[in-house]
């Protein structure tokens, strides 16, 4: 886009938002200019702040008219760079839409505008003693909206399943710029379940306007222990023990040493001293159903090997417990100057085979992996530690980062769990799925956005040529994005 | 001319079964001998609609070389399974070849540690809940069906079918993790995975699940599995009209049971019961069984479900509907029920899970069709009115003339868009699905 071509875009979102709602200013705009993962950055060409939804939709129908992409923006904690911006383009952040319209216990519903917090939703509901399940490690800061477009989980979807399962209605803004509902506060409408294709579409289907979400009857009990053992492949035996006896937890985390390490020096949680590995065990639901099989847990991790079983009393014991794995990511800051996120998934009964590679290939490049995961679904989260003061270590641990991410497919795995693929990991994709599936898969994106303007260069390696479009068509070809993105 | 094609579907069923492929060929329904490729017969017509040929395939790869003689010939394709519910959604406008999937079964895996499992889409359903029962796990999902149907995976994730226990484990849109489909072009596409958590591209599961074979045909699915309950208890109580089914319901959905079912039926007569599955331990069920009792105000407590439980109101050739509703519409569900049946005299059952919002109504096929549309109608508006749909799975041929089967539908202009890229030509289940897609 030209510089004019920016001005009249401008002008025309300021006519339709209001002077305050629209950023062009180069200083302000820096502060979109990345999301959760900070080693891509963009400057946005604008940036945008509808307050409703009508809004929204005028906004993308201005991008639309002038052939500029949009990117959607929540609160941009998403570590995939999946709200990047765009340079030519304008990012439509929807933090200022942020009401919770209605929580209604007796339907298990609650309706909000996409900027609000994922944790302000069960505070509403607690109340009448409901909650919003998917509870991801953000879930303090991150929005509904765009948990919508990450399709989000969390330490608690073993159970209770992920965002997609909660979400029973959208109201959302195609990329033509109109409004559409999806589904409602009933189950099952009739014809194709757009809903649950738009779940998980990482912002390239279009943008999220209001969400009527499921909510959960809160627990009746709750109970949770930490487990030592000397390693990793005694707490993957110990949850593949409670796996098999038929127990479903309401989550089984586990962390190696490395990041036990991490988080001891960070939060002070007081895990097992010298213990190889750690396993949380959480179960809820009715008292005598927890009561019975938490003992069977408790047997199980010391069939197994456990060294130390602590058992929550109350909940401040439970929250530290807890405190040690959510502060794991940002604990490691603590023992290494920089580091990657990694989020991977493997066959949870691969888990011992696949710790085991990962050493090896720590080991051979001579970069540290502490591993940090969702073992009950085998979601991995190994954090690849590195100095970017040496030189050669940031490529070393992208290596390393990639070739863990190549051992989870070959084991018939994925190569995001929880994360998504955004502008980190469109190059995997084909690793993952074939050129017919990715094809596939852009039908549906050619239905939604025949002009590709919706978060373009996100998700898929090559854009598809979508046959006719409806009227002219405009901008930057989408090919030419991923070259755009400046990588620090 | 028809030999021609008959021909082409051989010879392309031929060559993709060749030394290349090593696919699993189970013996077919008609035994192993039985021809892949075939004239159709008055066995083969769907839902009024006489098709001209039925091939079986016995591989994904079998049956992309059909589809793609179907597609260079401008075949109009419509997939059946066990054809148990080939009576629900419009006729196809146009139909040339069936593509029967009973060869294309079995469990390609079963990864009982990790709680999945791969089958092919022309798996009977039962066989597969046989199969992962001796591993002490299930596929956590009713099929309601006459006794004896065999209803096959493929059929079930079309339809989009599910029953009692959807209110805890979710409907196929939750348990489905991966998908292997033909393309109406015959390329074959997999989307999803083999394991639960994977936010790598687009749910393309979703999109097939309910699609009813407009997008194409399912080749295999990958689910997520349960282990099978230690104990299990049902109760089962009388209300004496819609409110009170409703109030019982709401207690219950209440306190803290976590039941796996909640249910209601109401009988032609207006005799109404509410009945409860617990699943857990032992221990556990029978003090929830005690605590929602006591909530109840009394109850019948059972190892085995009430005869209605987990089937459909309705008997073939009657008409069949799916009502919905935000949880606290469904005591107005079933007011509108009771009072169409003061108003009309007619013999409408409604049954279904009052846990979940999704109930099911059947009226006799005597029923005029006139009064029919009048009770579809009202249903429809107060089923709008409390969130939801009524949606007439199926009816006699003279009830269709007179009634839309799938009332209003948000997003339609989109459906279209996604049919128009998947099947450009309109060739599979043409005019079968909603908006005559």
């Amino acid at each position: 886009m030209t510089t004019t071509d920016v001005s009249t875009l401008a002008a025309t979102l300021r006519a339709v938002l209001g002077d305050h709602q629209v950023i062009s200013d180069r200083q302000e705009l820096r502060t979109y200019e990345c999301d959760g993962l900070a080693q891509y950055r963009v400057v946005p060409a604008l940036v945008a702040l509808p307050r409703t939804a009508a809004e929204c939709a005028a906004t993308v129908r201005a991008c639309v008219d002038a052939g500029v992409p949009f990117v959607a923006r929540g609160s941009g904690t998403g570590l995939s760079g999946g709200a990047l911006p765009h340079a030519d383009g304008v990012l439509i952040v929807t933090s200022q839409m942020r009401a919770i319209r209605e929580i209604a216990p007796a339907d298990e519903r609650a309706v909000v505008e996409p900027g609000v917090i994922n944790l302000h939703v069960s505070r509403a509901a607690a109340p009448y003693g409901y909650h919003y399940a998917p509870d991801p490690s953000s879930q303090q800061v991150c929005s509904i909206g765009g948990n919508v477009a990450e399709n989000s989980g969390g330490a608690h979807c073993l159970k209770y399943g992920f965002t997609t399962n909660h979400v029973t209605g959208l109201e959302v803004v195609t990329p033509d710029g109109d409004l559409v509902r999806l589904g409602g506060r009933a189950p099952d409408a009739p014809g194709y379940d757009l809903l649950g294709a738009f779940v998980g579409s990482e912002g390239t289907l279009g943008i999220t306007t209001e969400v009527t979400v499921r909510l959960t009857r809160s627990p009746e009990s709750v109970r949770t222990l930490l487990a030592g053992f000397t390693g990793t492949d005694q707490a993957g035996a110990a949850t593949s023990a409670i796996i098999a006896a038929g127990v479903v937890p309401a989550a089984i985390e586990m962390m190696d040493a490395l990041a036990i390490e991490a988080a001891e020096a960070a939060v002070r949680c007081g895990y097992p001293a010298g213990a190889g590995a750690v396993l949380i065990v959480e179960l809820d639901g009715p008292a005598a159903e927890v009561d019975a099989q938490f003992a069977d847990v408790e047997r199980l991790c010391r069939d197994n090997g456990a060294t130390e079983i602590r058992v929550a009393a109350d909940d401040a014991e439970r929250a530290l417990i807890w405190k040690g794995r959510k502060s794991a990511f940002a604990a490691v800051g603590r023992i290494s100057p920089d580091y990657i996120v990694q989020d991977g998934v493997i066959p949870r009964t691969a888990l011992p085979e696949v710790l085991r590679r990962i050493a090896e290939i720590s080991a051979r490049h001579g970069v540290r992996v502490a591993n940090v995961f969702h073992a009950g679904d085998g979601n991995l989260h190994p954090l690849v530690l590195f100095d970017d003061a040496v030189p050669g270590q940031a490529e070393r641990a992208e290596e390393v980062s990639a070739a863990i991410l190549d051992i989870c497919v070959a084991q018939g795995g994925s190569i995001t769990g929880e994360h998504g693929v955004g502008m980190d990991k469109v190059s995997f994709m084909p690793r993952m799925y074939t050129d017919d599936d990715l094809d596939t898969m852009q039908l549906l994106r050619c239905a939604f956005d025949p002009r590709g303007l919706a978060n373009p260069g996100k998700v898929f390696p090559t854009p598809r040529l979508c046959g006719e479009v409806p009227g002219r068509r405009r901008g930057v070809h989408p090919v030419q994005e991923a070259g755009l993105a400046e990588v620090f | 001319m028809a030999g021609d094609v008959l021909a082409a579907l051989r010879a392309a069923a031929g060559e993709a079964t060749g030394p290349a492929d090593d696919g699993a060929r189970p013996a077919g329904p008609d035994g192993p001998d039985a021809a892949v490729v075939r004239p159709a017969g008055d066995e083969d017509v769907v839902a009024g609609v006489r098709p001209r040929y039925v091939a079986a395939p016995g591989s994904t790869a079998e049956a992309a070389a059909l589809v793609r003689v179907a597609a260079a010939r401008g075949l109009a394709v419509v997939v059946r399974g066990a054809g148990t519910r080939q009576d629900w959604a419009n006729p196809p406008r146009r139909l040339d070849l069936l593509l029967d999937t009973r060869r294309l079964a079995g469990v390609v895996e079963h990864a009982a540690g990790d709680l999945i499992v791969v089958v092919r889409a022309g798996t009977p359903v039962a066989e597969l809940q046989a199969a992962l029962a001796t591993a002490g796990q299930h596929l956590a999902l009713d099929t309601p069906l006459p006794p004896g149907a065999a209803s096959t995976v493929g059929g079930v994730v079309a339809t989009n079918t599910s029953g009692p226990r959807r209110m805890r484990y979710g409907t196929v849109r939750d348990l489905l993790i991966g998908i292997t489909v033909v393309r109406p072009d015959g390329v074959v596409a997999r989307a999803g995975g083999k394991v639960v958590k994977n936010v790598a591209g687009y749910d393309l599961g979703k999109l097939f699940t309910g699609a009813y074979g407009t997008l194409g045909l399912v080749a295999e699915c990958a689910f997520r599995l349960h282990p099978l309950p230690a104990a299990r208890a049902f109760l089962t109580r009388r209300a004496g009209d819609a409110a009170e089914a409703g109030r019982l319901a709401a207690a219950v959905l209440a306190a803290q049971v976590v039941p796996s079912a909640l249910e209601v039926d109401a009988a032609p007569d207006g005799r109404t019961e509410v009945a409860v599955l617990l699943e857990g331990t032992p221990r556990g069920v029978k003090e929830r069984a005690a605590a929602t009792r006591a909530l109840l105000g009394g109850a019948t407590v059972a190892d085995e479900p009430p005869p209605w439980w987990s089937s459909y109101p309705w008997r073939p050739g009657d008409v069949g509907l799916t009502l919905t509703a935000a949880l606290s519409g469904v005591p107005r569900l079933l007011a509108a029920a009771a009072e169409a049946r003061r108003r009309y005299g007619v013999a409408l059952a409604v049954r279904g899970s009052a846990g979940a919002g999704v109930l099911h109504a059947g009226l006799p096929s005597a029923t005029p069709p006139d009064v029919v549309a009048r009770t579809v109608a009202e249903l429809r508006v107060v089923a709008g009115s409390a969130g939801g749909h009524a949606v007439v799975l199926t009816a006699p041929p003279q009830v269709r003339e007179r009634v839309d089967l799938w009332g209003p539908v948000d997003g339609l202009h989109l459906m279209r868009r996604v049919k128009a890229q998947f099947d450009p030509d309109a060739r599979f289940a043409p005019g079968r699905f909603v908006g005559g897609i």
